[in-house]
């Protein structure tokens, strides 16, 4: 009884952390490269009612993504001139990218499909299925190993096999390869990187295209797999608490990921044991819950648990002639 | 954040620079109206009208003008000491609370006169609470502000949803809000006055919370350029090193300056709660913090431009629902996407058109450029 609702905690955990993951490490690229990104949020919500809708008037779900990836990259490269070309605020122009994508969203939806903002309800070939592992059916009656493997490893859609693999593959990219150690190192000290001949510029693009991609399947996530189409404000400050997880990991592909799964399970915790009175503790209210993370990134940020050390050149728009 | 690119003559930079910000804002914003199918020329028009063509809609205009004035000045103070403050939201909502507080225990005691002012110094302390904990980890622990006002902005809005579902809504009613206050919160409003202007309004929510928003105003420009204090948070803005030289106590401003920010911010709530609805409704502040954002960065941080932004706000917030009314493709969220647009070309891309102004007017008049030498003094 104890593990069957474990279990379903955990597997909940997972799904809830998808959205976190793929927006967290898109976010990672853009920072590491010193290009802050508060536009995670636009970028993922924009992709969700790209892919959504995109999904309802072909049928096809990777055609959703497709549009979804095409619409975030979209808004990554108008943060990428305001920030990069254009040596803006990079904080304002992500603030300012949330608020056109969630007033967008709303105002082509709504002029699009006419259900108050919604797209129309995605089924068949236009949703992604859960995908069942080999063995996964055969195995589920073995102790122990087999309904982690039938229920909580088994049974996604693909998208969150491919925002687990692309852990390994950041961390790969990240630490193994040149564009990798350029792209820190572009982070942290741009002139040198000048310096070496390498373009700051381009670099930094590249990042930004790839925040955009990753932003694009994290929203495709939300409204092809997790909901069955877009709803409006879906994305729901998801975007924020990814920022806050990759603070939280420390700018770090794998931290992230775990980062990711505890405030997935804070979430699943909260919707699961809803109104659930807990032995000396009582009830704990909901409210509470939703705002742990947030509350854990704070004292984070104050440098209570270990310090999170930004890269260096961070939010500074970088300039040749100087 | 003030800090210029290349010097321009004043009226090219308060002046020409916004202007063509706006222009560009509003070009995009039109081209959205015609993808989703409709005719910008009309909605203008239709905007105008609803803002400006009633009583009614003057009334209203004004009405929302208040609360952008109140953000949108919060987040300036915080501009000129080089801070973000987006935290307006979270402080305009938990300022509410002690609005509502103050109102609950006064309302059948005193009447309105002295009610009022116990609200209005209640309502700046407790917004300016809310910001005490970022700028107090920005001053000593080097927290991003901008990154703990936003989780402050979170934490807020669970807070309220808990504090008006468990603590404030009355036994035996539904919907998350206080009690309707009575006689001694009801603050009087300005519907007599627009009367007099020959201006028939009526049943507008505008109230004397207006001259308190202007009166603000006229506060920050003391503050800001006739203070010591605004001195120093000036000084720190455009050089935290110079600021440091010149012995002036970064902690110390950081700290005092969020907290007049987030204490501008917080009287927003007396607008909505005592001048309109009469009761504290769960998600009162409707976006006004964040407008802020947008109203500071289009009036360049100056008072005067900050209340001429807020009426162009107030104006497409009104004219906004008389659109979304008239025209079936259009919905209120437009305002959202326009707001978005004017921060992103009157902040994030405000360098965009200086070097070609800069360009234009320097082969226009040579002087007006400071090409020759001229006394230093403005910057």
């Amino acid at each position: 009884m104890f593990a069957d609702v474990l279990i379903s905690l955990l597997d909940l955990t997972i799904r809830l952390s998808v959205p976190l993951l793929l927006a967290c490490l898109a976010g990672l690229y853009s920072e590491r490269s010193g290009v802050f990104d508060i536009g995670l949020e636009g970028k993922m919500l924009a992709g969700a009612f790209a892919g959504a809708s995109a999904a309802a008037v072909t049928g096809s779900a990777w055609i959703g993504v497709a549009a979804a990836v095409l619409a975030a990259v979209f808004f990554a490269l108008v943060h990428g001139f305001a920030a990069i070309t254009n040596r803006g605020n990079q904080i304002v122009s992500g603030v300012a990218i949330n608020f056109v994508v969630a007033g967008a969203t709303i105002l082509f939806g709504q002029a699009w499909f006419k259900e108050g903002g919604r797209t129309p309800q995605l089924t068949g070939n236009a949703r992604f299925d859960p995908i069942t592992l080999p063995f996964a059916d055969a195995l589920r009656d073995v102790p122990l190993v087999g309904p982690i493997y039938a229920e909580l490893i088994s049974g996604h859609s693909a998208l969150v096999y491919i925002a687990f693999l692309m852990v390994p593959l950041t961390w790969w990219v990240l630490f193994r390869t040149r564009f990798g150690l350029r792209l820190r190192a572009v982070g942290e000290n741009p002139a040198a990187v000048d310096t070496a001949g390498v373009s700051v510029t381009w670099l930094r693009y590249r990042a930004v295209i790839v925040c955009g991609v990753l932003t694009g399947l994290a929203g495709a996530y939300l409204s092809l797999a997790q909901s069955p189409g877009f709803v409006k404000d879906m994305t729901a400050g998801r975007g924020f608490i990814a920022l806050a997880a990759l603070i939280f990991a420390k700018w770090k592909p794998v931290p992230a990921m775990f980062a990711c799964l505890l405030f997935g399970f804070l979430e699943a915790f909260g919707i699961r044991f809803q109104g659930t009175a807990f032995p000396f503790i009582g009830q704990v209210p909901v409210q509470l819950m939703q705002a742990l993370p947030y509350i854990l990134t704070v004292i984070l940020l104050a440098g209570f648990i270990g310090k999170a050390v930004p890269p260096k050149a961070g939010g500074v728009a970088y300039v040749k002639e100087r | 954040m003030s800090a210029p690119y290349a010097k321009l003559p004043a009226w090219a930079d308060y002046g020409l620079i916004p202007l063509i910000n706006l222009i560009v804002a509003f070009f995009v914003a039109g081209l959205v109206v015609l993808l989703v199918g409709e005719s910008p020329f009309e909605a203008v028009q239709l905007m105008i009208k609803g803002a400006f063509g009633s009583g009614r809609g003057i009334g209203y205009t004004l009405y929302y003008a208040t609360n952008f004035i109140f953000t949108g000045l919060a987040v300036a103070v915080a501009f000129h000491a080089g801070l973000f403050n987006i935290g307006g939201e979270g402080q305009a909502s938990v300022a509410g609370v002690g609005v509502a507080v103050v109102c609950l225990a006064f309302d059948s005691i005193l009447p309105w006169w002295v009610t009022f002012p116990i609200a209005v110094v209640a309502a700046a302390i407790f917004g300016a609470a809310w910001a005490l904990i970022p700028a107090w980890l920005q001053a000593y622990r080097g927290s991003h502000i901008v990154i703990t006002t936003i989780m402050f902005n979170f934490i807020a809005a669970s807070l309220m949803v808990y504090l008006l579902v468990n603590v404030f809504k009355a036994p035996g009613q539904q919907a998350p809000e206080t009690r309707t206050f009575l006689e001694g919160a009801n603050i009087p409003s300005l519907e007599p006055l627009l009367n007099m202007l020959g201006i028939a309004a009526r049943r507008t929510p505008l109230n004397i919370t207006f001259f308190l928003a202007l009166l603000a105003a006229f506060g920050v420009w003391l503050l800001i350029w006739r203070s010591r204090l605004g001195y120093e948070i000036r000084t720190m803005g455009h050089s935290p090193k110079a600021a440091r030289y010149a012995g002036i106590g970064e902690k110390r401003i950081i700290i005092v300056t969020m907290l007049i920010s987030a204490g501008l911010a917080g009287l927003m709530a007396l607008n909505p709660i005592m001048g309109a609805q009469d009761r504290m409704q769960l998600g009162f502040v409707g976006g006004a913090g964040f407008v802020g954002i947008a109203v500071a960065l289009m009036g360049r941080s100056h008072p005067v431009g900050i209340i001429l932004a807020a009426i162009l706000f107030g104006m497409l917030y009104q004219g906004g629902a008389e659109i979304a009314f008239e025209m079936p493709n259009i919905t209120r969220e437009m305002i959202v996407v326009i707001m978005g647009l004017v921060i992103f070309f009157a902040g994030a891309l405000e360098h965009m058109f200086r070097p070609a102004v800069q360009a234009t007017l320097a082969s226009l008049r040579p002087s007006s450029m400071g090409l020759k030498p001229k006394p230093a003094g403005d910057a």
